[in-house]
């Protein structure tokens, strides 16, 4: 397995925890990537100039072809983006109209058939649950996660298919448990992060991310599982203006608990980069 | 007064509709089904942001549009609140696509000179690095002792895309 890594705008400067820990994991597993001079999706300028986003798009996926490869992505705003515009660009004008633009601006051209796929959706559907349990060497026993898929990871279906149900989805809370750790049902287990209206009204975007925090500060979990930085950043930088002092949840993202499983140290994993004090984590897993 | 406000936005003032708006959003990519909307509200019922401040109705906007009230759909501050979930859109009976028409929306709102602020402040450091957040020297230096491969500050083909 190979792939096109592609971290975008806000993982490799905000999260790089999930970076690092994404890293070892996939070296662990065995799963070759390699970084190309991607830039950014496009996602953030989708609602000023589509079409710019779209230009964008093809142009990530113009250097993954170049390579023939595919591409591994950990944003769910990415993967969005980017699946969605590779699904726009089968239409035979909409491509040749971006590739105008790729051809003037970057000398660059896209033809098609690029894959996108998200880190979860590769371990859970390409790798698969049975290879992880293989793998896992420090099974997290007694260890009880919220998982939080975030919405753009499986919505919209008519650009992802039917991988996972688009309302309850499932593949994460497998992948949680492949590590041995429990995936607790909760309530608002499907709510959204916020995060995508933060630039606009940070009151709301707080508000949307209290609908989910607050009751899961009383459910007494042990981490809170995320598989996209928005959604980390909403959930663990916006923690404190939610939850008073005692009811910390810590936010982590899915490698980072896997790494742990895989018997990973902490350091390999970007724990010491988290916000939330993750001691009490660590040494329910013994480490 | 506020009521009062709420009511003057709210009114069809038959003489300002803009008849040809409904068809100029058709025609983009996403809002092909706008006309198959019955207004049964699934949307506003399904949307989280709906939830937290009730004047944000999905509905109401796309029944606005159909009614060609153009000005007050565009200067709107709602159309910016959908928080693209998806969740209206994967439950519409209609196939319209509610977040998909927000953004062809906001486009047009965008080349009309509205750009809120906190996007206008995202646009400018975009256009001037080529990314969302650029590589500064203390994440270069946190990137190098974690190991992590070296990033250029700045992106130039993102910036060179970006370029009028």
């Amino acid at each position: 397995m190979r792939y096109a890594l592609f971290l975008g705008c806000t993982i490799p400067a905000r999260a790089l925890d999930y970076e690092l820990s994404a890293r070892s994991v996939l070296k662990t597993l065995g799963i070759e990537v390699v970084d190309l001079d991607f830039g950014c999706c496009g996602f953030p300028i989708e609602a000023v100039d589509e079409g710019k986003a779209l230009a964008l798009a093809a142009g990530n996926l113009a250097l993954a072809e170049e390579q023939g490869l595919d591409v591994l992505t950990l944003c769910n705003a990415c993967t969005e983006m980017l699946s969605k515009a590779e699904l726009a660009l089968r239409d035979e004008r909409r491509l040749s109209r971006v590739n105008r633009v790729l051809r003037e601006r970057l000398g660059w051209e896209y033809h098609g058939g690029v894959r996108v796929r998200h880190l979860a959706r590769v371990l859970y559907e390409e790798y698969g649950l049975d290879r992880i349990r293989e793998a896992v060497n420090r099974p997290l026993k007694g260890l009880k996660v919220a998982v939080h898929y975030g919405c753009h990871y499986m919505r919209p279906s008519r650009v992802y298919g039917e991988f996972d149900d688009p309302e309850f989805p499932q593949s994460l809370d497998r992948l949680v448990e492949a590590t041995g750790a429990e995936s607790v049902n909760y309530e608002y287990k499907m709510a959204c992060c916020g995060a995508g209206i933060l630039n606009f009204d940070e009151e709301v975007a707080v508000e949307m991310a209290r609908m989910k925090l607050d009751p899961l500060s009383r459910r007494g979990v042990d981490a809170l599982v995320v598989i996209c930085p928005f959604c980390g950043i909403m959930y663990s930088r916006y923690q404190s203006l939610i939850l008073r002092e005692g009811g910390e949840i810590p936010v982590i993202y899915y490698p980072q608990l896997l790494g742990l499983a895989l018997g990973l140290e902490p350091d390999e994993l970007g724990f010491q980069l988290n916000v939330a004090d993750v001691e009490e984590l660590l040494e329910k897993v013994g480490v | 007064m506020r009521s009062e406000m709420v009511e003057r936005e709210s009114l069809v003032e038959v003489g300002n509709l803009d008849h040809r708006f409904p068809d100029r959003i058709l025609r983009q990519p996403g809002g092909e089904a706008l006309r198959a909307c019955f207004q049964c509200g699934l949307c506003t019922a399904s949307c989280p942001i709906s939830l937290i401040d009730s004047r944000y109705s999905p509905r109401r906007v796309i029944k606005r549009i159909l009614l060609g009230m153009r000005d007050q759909v565009l200067r709107d501050r709602f159309i910016w609140l959908c928080s693209a979930c998806f969740l209206c859109q994967e439950r519409c009976p209609q196939d319209v696509r509610p977040p998909e028409v927000m953004t062809v929306l906001k486009n047009m709102a965008v080349k009309e000179g509205i750009l809120p602020q906190g996007i206008a402040r995202m646009m400018e450091v975009f256009k001037r690095t080529g990314r969302l957040y650029p590589i500064d020297d203390f994440t270069a230096e946190e990137r190098e002792e974690l190991g992590l491969p070296h990033l250029e500050e700045e992106q130039e083909a993102v910036k060179r895309l970006l370029e009028e």
